[in-house]
């Protein structure tokens, strides 16, 4: 026990490896939220009138909800008038923002060197395309005439606004409603930026697509907005990785992502997140509150989300699937790991509307200090989704006596034919393990390393080949020394 | 190679350990024989470094070593091995992966460069022939799933990859049948060579007969109360521990 809280304390200490700040000019607008703010930010990104429309009545909508409290969370006060809702790095340079890497601001550059982003076009090799956000605009969008030859459009949904508007306003919304919840309906008044993905038919997406969000100024939130389409037999797969510098406030985050998946159309979304978990005592860290949903709307379309949860002080994200196409299939392969005062609540939504569909859940909480991590997942199958199938099977891996892992599996099966099945364990690092380890020369710490990669090993595997070995790295990092 | 002097140890404040004294050296293979509970699975744990006993008195040296000031791991790397009496299963963590671990710790221990995955691999073939395991084994998950026998196998696998210069075998023998224990006594004779001595604990001559330990002691109530050749294992096969405790004076 005195070993154990002596590794916890050390883990205490541990600095956290991204935390810097980028000294640019920002451009700030005052803090507070009104619908003269809402206005403000749609007039600054040249917004058409149904656009402010949209973000009109979400903030009216918002501002007559309550922040929700179901969740295994203890979520604090947030003072959204304290929060300032549009930060633009890029002012103070070029109007247009910047055309090439040259043009882009040298500090900002080392920021994303730091963080080992391949913004670089030679990395081309690497088969990336980044959409780098930092805090609300996107800075340099890479590979986007070697899409744009296959008709694939990937840019900043601030670009997508101004360049497709149709197929903008075609779907947004569509997945993820502003009446949605509470966060997806702040997000859907205040969004600032984000990636917008357009796959037409039968095009395979020949690389990675990646956004590596970034929060970066002082007191701001993030409010994100993807969108990727994909349209009859397309295929794309696209990852998000997110990491945040140091903060002693609280920050909030709430995004919203949006997948619309057409007949025998295939989307895998991969998300590495490492946003500031906040310091050992649990002061400061980010708010991750986010909506992500798919709709699976063509017969025999795949949705997969794939996610690696290391960061945050809390995080409150359940990426979802809406099975409307005959035999259409969905994935949820989740890693969170909470450590010190972190806490989770993630999981999922699998709603069978559609026949003979099928969807996979596969959950791996790790849970160490004194941290909260909760699985809560909902299998809903519509009378008429005859033939449905569910398979989940959520785990919990338990390092140390103080933290705490919790199940919440909600079931709704209105269908006779459907078959769905959850499986659920608990286990614990033993300490006989470890010593097993050790007594073959290998330290405590890359032991728990190993084991918890070896029980993540699943859900890793389903990453593209080099954010898997990324993800591993994340996981042994955001461990170390929880063990003694 | 390792000097045992006046060795104390206690598991949650209970002493079991009461005074040993052993000198091993290059070579030699010493068998440890005592009724359960008398303290050789103590004695194996304190050497290997065990958080869970506490050594109360009496010092251990290993090649000139103070072995007590080390961490477990360190004492892996100077060449000590624990053939377990219960290998604990590591679900997950593939045998290649484990050992690949294991090994480049030893090496960085060392000063030398992980292996590459291709000698790495070569050596885990050779290595397996030893103890004629499966290759199915080497890519399952850390004795997850193993027999008792395989599981046996396995540790004496593992002694070959990391070819330790003195190894505790704890019990190796217990469970195995007939040809399984022949398997693994002739694995762990082929990896004998004059510099790397054992300390083999067992109730049974079946493994001795194989092994042909230079020395046998009796262990009872924490310390060493008979020592003597192979002929000591022999006696004990015949006329059990009775004939010895009689001669022990009362505490």
């Amino acid at each position: 026990m005195e070993e154990k809280n002596k590794f916890v304390r050390e883990v205490a200490e541990k600095k956290y490896e991204y935390g810097f700040t980028t000294d640019v000019q920002t451009e700030i607008i005052d803090k507070g939220l009104s619908e003269e703010v809402v206005r403000i930010i749609s007039a600054k990104k040249g917004e058409p009138e149904w656009l402010l429309d949209f973000r009109l009545k979400a903030y009216r909508y918002w501002l007559a909800q309550r922040q929700p409290d179901w969740a295994h969370l203890t979520l604090p006060e947030i003072d959204y008038q304290a929060i300032s809702y549009y930060a633009d790095p890029t002012q103070g340079r070029k109007k247009d923002g910047p055309k090439t890497l040259d043009e882009v601001d040298p500090e900002l550059m080392k920021t994303f060197d730091k963080l080992g982003i391949p913004l670089e076009e030679r990395l081309a090799l690497s088969g990336t395309a980044v959409d780098a956000v930092m805090d609300s605009v996107s800075v340099k969008t890479t590979f986007k005439e070697k899409l744009s030859e296959k008709g694939i459009i990937f840019c900043s949904i601030s670009e997508a606004v101004r360049e497709y508007p149709d197929l903008v306003r075609r779907y947004l919304g569509t997945v993820v409603p502003y009446r949605d919840n509470y966060f997806a309906a702040l997000n859907s008044a205040v969004f600032s930026d984000g990636s917008f993905v357009y796959i037409p038919k039968g095009v395979r997406c020949p690389m990675e697509l990646s956004t590596y969000f970034r929060i970066n100024a002082r007191n701001t939130g993030q409010f994100e907005r993807t969108l990727i389409v994909c349209d009859d037999g397309g295929y794309v797969s696209y990852l998000e990785g997110c990491t945040a510098p140091m903060r002693d406030e609280n920050q909030l985050h709430a995004a919203i992502v949006e997948i619309v998946v057409n007949d025998n159309a295939e989307v895998k979304y991969s998300t590495v997140q490492n946003w500031y978990p906040g310091d050992a005592e649990g002061r400061g860290g980010v708010l991750n509150l986010v909506t992500k949903r798919g709709h699976l709307r063509g017969a025999n379309s795949k949705l997969s989300w794939t996610q690696v949860e290391t960061g945050s002080a809390i995080t409150w994200k359940y990426p979802s699937c809406v099975l409307s196409g005959d035999n259409s299939q969905a994935e949820f392969y989740s890693v969170a790991v909470t450590n010190n005062y972190q806490q989770a609540d993630t999981g999922t939504k699998m709603i069978h509307l559609g026949r003979n569909t099928r969807s996979t859940i596969i959950s791996k909480g790790i849970s160490a200090g004194r941290s909260q991590n909760s699985y809560r997942g909902l299998v809903r199958v519509a009378p008429g989704a005859d033939g449905a199938r569910n398979y989940s099977s959520c785990d919990s891996l338990l390092l140390g006596s103080e933290c705490g892992a919790h199940t919440f599996p909600y079931m709704d099966v209105q269908n006779d034919t459907a078959v769905v099945e959850h499986e659920a364990t608990t286990s614990k690092i033993s300490e006989d393990q470890l010593f097993y380890c050790n007594q073959r020369g290998i330290p405590t710490e890359e032991a728990v390393g190993l084991i918890v990669n070896g029980y993540a090993k699943e859900v890793i595997n389903k990453l593209p080949m080099e954010f898997a070995v990324e993800a591993q790295k994340l996981l042994s990092v955001s461990l170390e020394g929880t063990v003694g | 190679m390792l000097e045992i002097k006046d060795l104390h140890a206690a598991i949650n404040g209970k002493e079991i350990l009461k005074g040993i004294d052993l000198t091993v050296r290059p070579g030699e293979i010493h068998a440890l024989m005592g009724l359960n509970g008398a303290g050789k699975s103590t004695l194996s744990n304190v050497l290997v470094g065990h958080p869970a006993y506490e050594v109360t008195r009496g010092s251990v040296t290993f090649n000139g070593k103070d072995l007590l000031a080390l961490s477990p791991e360190e004492r892996s790397h100077e060449g000590l091995f624990l053939s377990f009496q219960q290998p604990v299963e590591i679900p997950g963590v593939s045998m290649v992966n484990f050992m690949r671990a294991a090994l480049n710790a030893k090496r960085k221990y060392q000063g030398l460069e992980p292996m590459s995955a291709g000698d790495f691999l070569k050596l885990m073939r050779e290595k397996r022939r030893i103890v004629e395991l499966d290759s199915k084994l080497a890519n399952r998950s850390v004795n997850e799933g193993f027999s008792g026998g395989e599981k046996k196998r396995n540790e004496i696998f593992q002694m070959a990859v990391l070819e330790p210069l003195f190894s505790i075998l704890d019990e190796t023998d217990s469970g195995l049948d007939v040809d399984a224990l022949r398997i693994v006594a002739e694995g762990f004779n082929k990896l004998r060579t004059p510099e790397t001595s054992a300390l083999v604990i067992t109730h049974y001559q079946r493994l001795l007969d194989y092994l042909r330990p230079d020395f046998v002691h009796v262990l009872i109530g924490g310390r060493i109360v008979r020592s003597g050749g192979p002929e000591l294992a022999t006696e004990i096969e015949n006329r059990g521990f009775d004939w010895i405790k009689a001669g022990i004076p009362e505490e």
